[in-house]
C-alpha cells in the first residue's frame, strides 16, 4: 500500500528552519509533527502545502513532486480567519469545491451539506462566519477540508487557539471523523497530550534547526483508555526526549 | 475582615434550572428610545436644526442678494424644478459624472491588478499616485480643452483623473492588507490570476475599496462642478455648474443657492442611500466593519 508517500528532505534557508528532515506518511496515517516552538514544524507543513519550496531535497505526493499549493493538500490553519467572511458556512464549503473544480452546482451543495452535517453544524449552515464561535469556525474549516477529499489533510495547530474544554471536544470529534472516513492527516502540534491522543504515528523534532529526533508509534486508542499507565509512560518518554537538550545547558550555566 | 487565608471549604453544587423554566425577560424600549435608534431620524433632526439656523441668520441679515433665506431658496428650488430646468441640468451633470466615474474605476482596477501581480507594477502605481494624486484635476482642464475640445470629452478626462488615483490607492492598500491566511486559503483552492483577485482579494479588501469609491465619488463631483463653472463662459450645454454660473450672472442668488442645494441633496442621497445600502449588504453583513 503505497498511498501517500511523502519524502521531505532538507531545508537550508538563510534561517534554517529544518535541516535534512525526512519522513514518510502512509495512507490513513494520523501523522503528527511534534516539537517545541522553533523546530520548524509549521514551516514543514507549509512546504508540504506547497507555499514554500525546499532548498535541498524534495517533497513527493503520490510520486509527483510538490511545487505549488493545490486542492489535493487541503490545509486547516490555526487562525480563525481562514473562512471567507463574505460567504455563509455552506457557501464557504461549496466555494472551495467549485473554485478548485472538484464539483459543480447541486453536487457541490450536496457534498457541502454532508460535510457540514458530519461536524454537527447543520443548524448553522446559513450563518456567516463572524457569528460563529472559534471552535465552530475550526469545525467548518475541517468540514471544508474533508469535503474536498484531499490526498492528505494538513492541520496546522488547528485547536491551539481554543480553550481547553473545546479543544478536548474537537480532538474527540476529529478522531470520530477519522473512524468514519479514514482520511490521511498530517497534524502539527506542540502539545504532547494532543499528539498522543490524536496521532497514530508521531515525529519528534528538535529545535533550531528542526531535525528528526524520533519517529514513534502512539498507543492504540483502546489501550489508551484501559491502560492509563502506558499512556503516561509514553507522554513522559516524549517529554524527556524533547526537553533533554534544553535542560542540560541550563544546568551548566548554573 | 480577617486575613484571606486559604481555608478548606466544603464543595458546593448548584442545580441548573432548565432555560425554559425562567422564560425570557424583556424590557420594552420607550417610544423616544426607539425613535432615537433610527439613524436616519437623528440625521433628519440635525438637518432641521441647520435649516432653522440658516433661516434665522438670513432673516437677521436681511440681505437677499448676499444670503437669501432658506424659504426663498426652497421657493427658487421648487420653481426651477417645476420648469424642468434644474432636473434637466442635474441629469446632464450626472450622466457625465457616471461616465467619468465608471471609466476612472475601470482604469484604477486595471492598474491595481497589474500592481499586485508584478513588482514593477507596484512601483509604477506608487510612482504614478505620488506624482498625480496631489495634482488638482481642474489644473488639467486647460490641457484637456486643447486635447479633447470644449465639452463632454474634456470633463470626462478630468473626472477620470480625479477618481483614478484615490480609488487605485485605496484598493491597492486594501489588497496589501488582506490576511495571509485568506491568501493561502485561496491558493489552496488552486485559484490564480484574475479568478484569485476576483474571488478572494476583492471581497477581502472590500472595506478599503468602498472607502476609495466614496472618496472617488466626492472628488468626481467637485471636479465636475468646478469644470462646469469654467465651461459656463463659452458653452451653452452645461450642467449644474452652468446653472449656478448663469444665475449668478443674472443675480438670481436664491437660484444659485438652489443649485448648490441640488448638489448637496444628490451627495446626501448617494452617500446615505446608495453607499449605505452597499455597506450594509456587504462589509457589515460579513462582520468586517461594525
Amino acid at each position: 500500500m503505497r498511498g501517500v508517500t511523502l519524502q521531505y528532505k532538507t531545508r537550508d534557508h538563510l534561517v534554517t528552519a529544518t535541516y535534512r528532515v525526512d519522513f514518510q506518511v502512509f495512507r490513513s496515517d494520523r501523522f503528527i509533527l511534534l516539537g517545541p516552538s522553533g523546530c520548524g514544524k509549521s514551516t514543514l507543513l507549509k512546504a508540504v502545502g506547497g507555499y514554500m519550496s525546499p532548498v535541498e531535497g524534495e517533497i513527493r505526493l503520490k510520486g509527483g513532486i510538490v511545487t505549488k499549493p493545490g486542492p489535493d493538500r487541503m490545509m486547516v490553519f490555526q487562525e480563525f480567519d481562514q473562512l471567507l467572511p463574505w460567504k455563509t458556512v455552506t457557501e464557504n464549503v461549496v466555494f472551495a469545491l467549485v473554485a478548485s473544480g472538484r464539483l459543480a452546482g447541486a453536487a457541490a451543495v450536496e457534498k457541502a451539506r454532508e460535510a457540514i452535517a458530519k461536524v454537527n453544524l447543520t443548524k448553522f449552515a446559513d450563518n456567516l462566519p463572524h457569528t460563529l464561535s472559534g471552535g465552530m469556525k475550526q469545525r467548518v474549516a475541517i468540514a471544508r477540508g474533508m469535503a474536498m477529499e484531499p490526498d492528505i489533510l494538513l492541520m496546522d495547530e488547528p485547536f491551539a487557539a481554543l480553550d481547553a474544554l473545546t479543544r478536548r471536544k474537537m480532538q474527540d470529534e476529529l478522531l470520530q471523523l477519522w473512524d468514519d472516513t479514514r482520511f490521511t492527516v498530517l497534524f502539527v502540534t506542540h502539545s504532547i497530550p494532543e499528539a498522543v491522543r490524536i496521532g497514530s504515528r508521531i515525529l519528534l523534532l528538535s529545535p533550531h534547526p528542526g531535525q528528526v529526533k524520533a519517529e514513534l508509534n502512539s498507543l492504540p486508542r483502546d489501550r489508551m483508555e484501559s491502560d492509563p499507565g502506558a499512556l503516561q509512560a509514553l507522554e513522559k518518554k516524549i517529554h524527556s526526549m524533547l526537553f533533554a537538550d534544553i535542560v542540560e545547558p541550563e544546568v551548566q550555566h548554573g | 475582615m480577617a486575613d484571606p487565608v486559604s481555608v478548606v471549604r466544603p464543595e458546593r453544587y448548584g442545580q441548573p434550572v432548565e432555560p425554559a423554566a425562567f422564560g425570557i425577560v424583556e424590557k420594552p424600549l420607550s417610544a423616544w428610545e426607539r425613535l432615537g435608534n433610527v439613524g436616519a431620524l437623528r440625521k433628519l433632526a440635525l438637518l432641521v436644526v441647520l435649516a432653522l439656523a440658516w433661516e434665522g441668520y438670513a432673516r437677521w441679515l436681511g440681505n437677499p442678494l448676499l444670503f437669501p433665506t432658506f424659504s426663498a431658496t426652497l421657493a427658487a428650488f421648487a420653481e426651477a424644478v417645476a420648469s424642468g430646468d434644474l432636473p434637466g441640468k442635474a441629469w446632464t451633470s450626472i450622466k457625465v459624472l457616471l461616465a467619468g466615474y465608471a471609466a476612472g474605476i475601470l482604469c484604477a482596477g486595471t492598474l491595481t491588478v497589474v500592481a499586485i501581480s508584478t513588482r514593477i507594477g507596484t512601483d509604477l502605481l506608487e510612482l504614478l499616485t505620488s506624482m498625480f494624486n496631489p495634482l488638482p484635476a481642474i489644473a488639467l482642464l486647460p490641457l484637456a480643452l486643447i486635447w479633447f475640445g470644449l465639452g463632454y470629452g474634456s470633463i470626462v478626462f478630468v473626472i477620470i483623473h480625479s477618481v483614478l488615483w484615490a480609488v487605485a490607492l485605496n484598493t491597492h492598500s486594501g489588497f496589501l492588507a488582506v490576511s495571509n491566511t485568506l491568501r493561502m486559503v485561496g491558493r489552496n483552492y488552486g485559484l490564480s490570476g484574475l479568478r484569485y483577485v476576483g474571488a478572494i482579494l476583492i471581497p477581502a479588501a472590500f472595506p478599503s475599496i468602498l472607502t476609495g469609491l466614496k472618496i472617488g465619488w466626492a472628488f468626481a463631483w467637485r471636479t465636475l462642478i468646478a469644470a462646469e463653472l469654467v465651461f459656463g463662459v463659452s458653452s451653452g450645454s452645461g450642467g449644474l455648474g452652468w446653472f449656478i454660473y448663469e444665475n449668478k450672472n443674472q443675480l438670481e442668488i436664491p437660484a444659485v443657492f438652489a443649485g448648490l442645494l441640488t448638489v448637496i441633496i444628490i451627495g446626501l442621497v448617494v452617500e446615505n442611500v446608495i453607499f449605505r445600502t452597499v455597506e450594509a449588504r456587504t462589509v457589515r453583513r460579513w462582520g468586517m466593519q461594525s
